[in-house]
């Protein structure tokens, strides 16, 4: 077999003990570069766009308010309008949606077994986004007055048809998850029935999407496509600080399935045999990540295969606990799309482009790299 | 403690694949089920792990029924190695075993439970592969794996469907001489499908051997492995040989062999 004569040499207890504490600590390691990249990147990105606002300008920006003795205020007296009222929601809702879309990938993974499942593959992207595109058309018509009425939390105004927006793309998500589920009911699908379930089910949403194209009016219509490219213009504080509990609670909650989601990958029937109930583990789970990648989805639109990216790279560097998986997919995510989404406005700057579209280059060329894994027995 | 098999009729669909089956297994015994092919002995382990809920009757433990404990305290109580288990990428063997772990853990694994793992993994002779993916492993090494999972998982009763199915003959043996002493000085018990009569005549305390989903013979392996019932349940004429290491099956013919069925 493979390596058996190499491995014939005996190995104590406590070699084994000493690697076993060197791969946590590598975990750690690469958590805390991760943290400190994204930090750097949020920074830098913060500084990207049609004015180039200097790296350390950007701290001044950030900290001057907060530290007035130590920090020394912008050299220009419009940076810090431009850093905090009009990037970082942006930037803030790059890092939230990034971390949404992997954790919900890693989980998705997990859960169902399948290296290819992520919201995107697996049609709920599409479903979301339909459910928000429906809201975004037909929701003054439906709600009348009540659409426009907003509430104010900590200075910033959130309307009921944002409210509506989010609800809507978790009701869509929802059913797609419905469908996903069962197809698989009974026992796990095989990876390519699952995905083509999800491929259809992107279909069908699509249509929907397309006749509502269709039947709008110029400005709608631009409004639904530029929406639907996947793009971070859209964010405000106000959205920030609607996704912002939705994607804090649904990480916690996927963090805290973390050890269950380990036993899966013995499969179902061992994972039942250490106590885990599964199927009400995968309910949960697909629900929890319903949530968080559709109220994502309903200010971004649609941005593929973050979820697949970020939780395969980090399982090749720091393995398959997804005690770790999870948070670290996260980081990951957070640092792959603000990087992008500051990409976009660089390439063709002083314009924007949308990320989504960055994502759809650097994901696809991905998911090829990852099925030509796949022939050589990579399972989950 | 105690596995009681009562009236247990179990099938898919309107077939049933088990019927009527009762027994017992004792701890500090190894209890082996034979059978041929489609026999049932899968569906039977499966069941008693309450991975399948029966048509009707009932599997007890200790006099309640299985279905009734609570799914954490059940799995510190029986443990099930499959015929064959998944295995995750970049998952290394310890992790494997570790999960062994899962129902004394709600989140850390503390020395203790890295010390079961330790000693697990040294019982089934895969230490040396402690630090390597699983997926790395050939079909046998990963088998011991998981049997190691069991192992660290502690529980009053091992219930394994075919676990020497995938090993060779010294890791076979090894195997069935590992779980006799772990039976032996835990006061552990243990259910095993077994494929090789041989090691269940040498190895095992008792025998129940499976034709058709009902029992066909029940009792201790010398007196459960004999001719006439290897020719009823298996459709195979053999010799059963007396040597000074032991009894042996030495299969001569099969009986039809045109014929599906034993």
């Amino acid at each position: 077999m493979i390596g058996e004569n190499k491995s014939n040499i005996a190995i104590s207890d406590v070699d084994i003990v000493r690697d076993f504490e060197t791969s946590r600590k590598r975990k750690v390691v690469f958590m805390t570069i991760l943290v400190v990249s994204c930090a750097v990147a949020s920074i830098w990105a913060l500084g990207v766009g049609g004015i180039m606002v200097p790296f350390m300008d950007v701290v001044r920006s950030l900290f001057h308010n907060l530290l007035p003795g130590i920090v020394d205020p912008a050299s220009e007296s419009y940076y810090p309008v431009i850093v905090t009222s009009y990037r970082a929601p942006r930037v803030i809702m790059g890092l939230l949606t990034g971390s949404c879309l992997a954790v919900a990938g890693a989980s998705m993974q997990s859960i169902l077994k399948n290296p290819l499942a992520d919201p995107f593959t697996l049609g709920l992207s599409s479903a979301a986004s339909c459910g928000a595109g429906l809201a975004i058309a037909f929701g003054p018509a439906l709600l009348g007055t009540t659409y426009y009425m907003s509430a104010s939390i900590w200075g910033q105004t959130i309307t009921i048809g944002w409210l509506f927006t989010v609800v809507m793309a978790f009701g869509f998500g929802l059913i797609s998850t419905f469908i996903l589920l069962s197809t698989i009911r009974g026992k796990v699908a095989s990876k390519s029935t699952m995905i083509l379930t999800g491929v259809v089910i992107g279909y069908l949403f699509s249509a929907v999407l397309s006749y509502l194209k269709y039947v709008s009016d110029e400005g709608t219509l631009k409004e639904i496509t530029d929406w639907l490219l996947g793009g971070m213009w859209g964010a405000s504080w106000s959205s920030v600080m609607i996704v912002l509990p939705i994607a804090v609670i649904g990480i916690v909650l996927l963090e805290s399935y973390a050890f269950e989601l380990n036993t899966l990958s013995c499969g179902d029937d061992v994972a039942k045999n250490l106590g885990v109930d599964v199927k009400k583990l995968r309910v949960k789970v697909l629900l929890v990540c319903t949530m968080i990648s559709s109220a994502c989805i309903a200010f971004t639109g649609i941005i593929g295969f973050v979820g697949l990216m970020a939780p395969h790279i980090v399982r090749m560097i720091i393995g398959n606990d997804n005690r770790y998986l999870i948070p670290i997919s996260a980081l990951l995510g957070s640092l792959i799309l603000v990087c992008c989404d500051a990409l976009a406005r660089v390439i063709v700057a002083p314009d924007d482009l949308p990320v989504g579209i960055i994502m759809y280059v650097i994901g696809g060329l991905f998911f090829f790299f990852l099925i030509k894994r796949m022939r050589g027995g990579y399972e989950l | 403690m105690r596995i009681e098999v009562r009236n247990l009729v179990q099938g898919y669909g309107k077939h049933n694949v088990l019927d009527e089956i009762s027994f017992e297994a004792e701890t500090g015994e190894i209890t082996a089920v034979l059978g041929p092919n489609g026999s049932g002995k899968s569906t039977l382990i499966r069941t008693i792990c309450d991975l399948m809920p029966p048509v009707s009757g009932n599997v007890m433990l200790d006099g309640t029924d299985v279905h009734d404990i609570d799914v954490t305290d059940f799995a510190k109580l029986v443990s099930y190695v499959p015929q064959s288990s998944d295995a995750g990428v970049y998952t290394t063997v310890l992790e494997t075993v570790l999960l062994g772990r899962k129902p004394y853990v709600t989140w850390n694994y503390r020395d203790k439970d890295i010390q079961y793992a330790l000693d697990a993994m040294r019982l089934m002779n895969v230490s040396r592969y402690a630090s390597r993916n699983v997926t790395d492993l050939s079909g046998g090494q990963r088998q011991r794996v998981f049997i190691a999972r069991s192992l660290a998982q502690c529980p009053s009763f091992y219930i394994f469907d075919e676990p020497t199915s995938a090993l060779d003959l010294k890791h076979q043996m090894n195997t069935m001489i590992r779980m006799r002493e772990v039976i032996r000085t835990n006061g552990s018990g243990m259910i095993v499908a077994l494929h090789d009569m041989n090691l269940a005549l040498n190895y095992t305390d008792r025998v129940i051997m499976l034709k058709n989903g009902r029992i066909h013979a029940h009792g201790p392996p010398e007196e459960t492995i004999t001719e006439e019932n290897i020719r009823e349940v298996y459709g195979v004429e053999s010799r059963i040989v007396e040597t000074e290491v032991g009894r042996y099956i030495l299969p001569i013919s099969p009986l039809n062999m045109e014929d599906d069925d034993p």
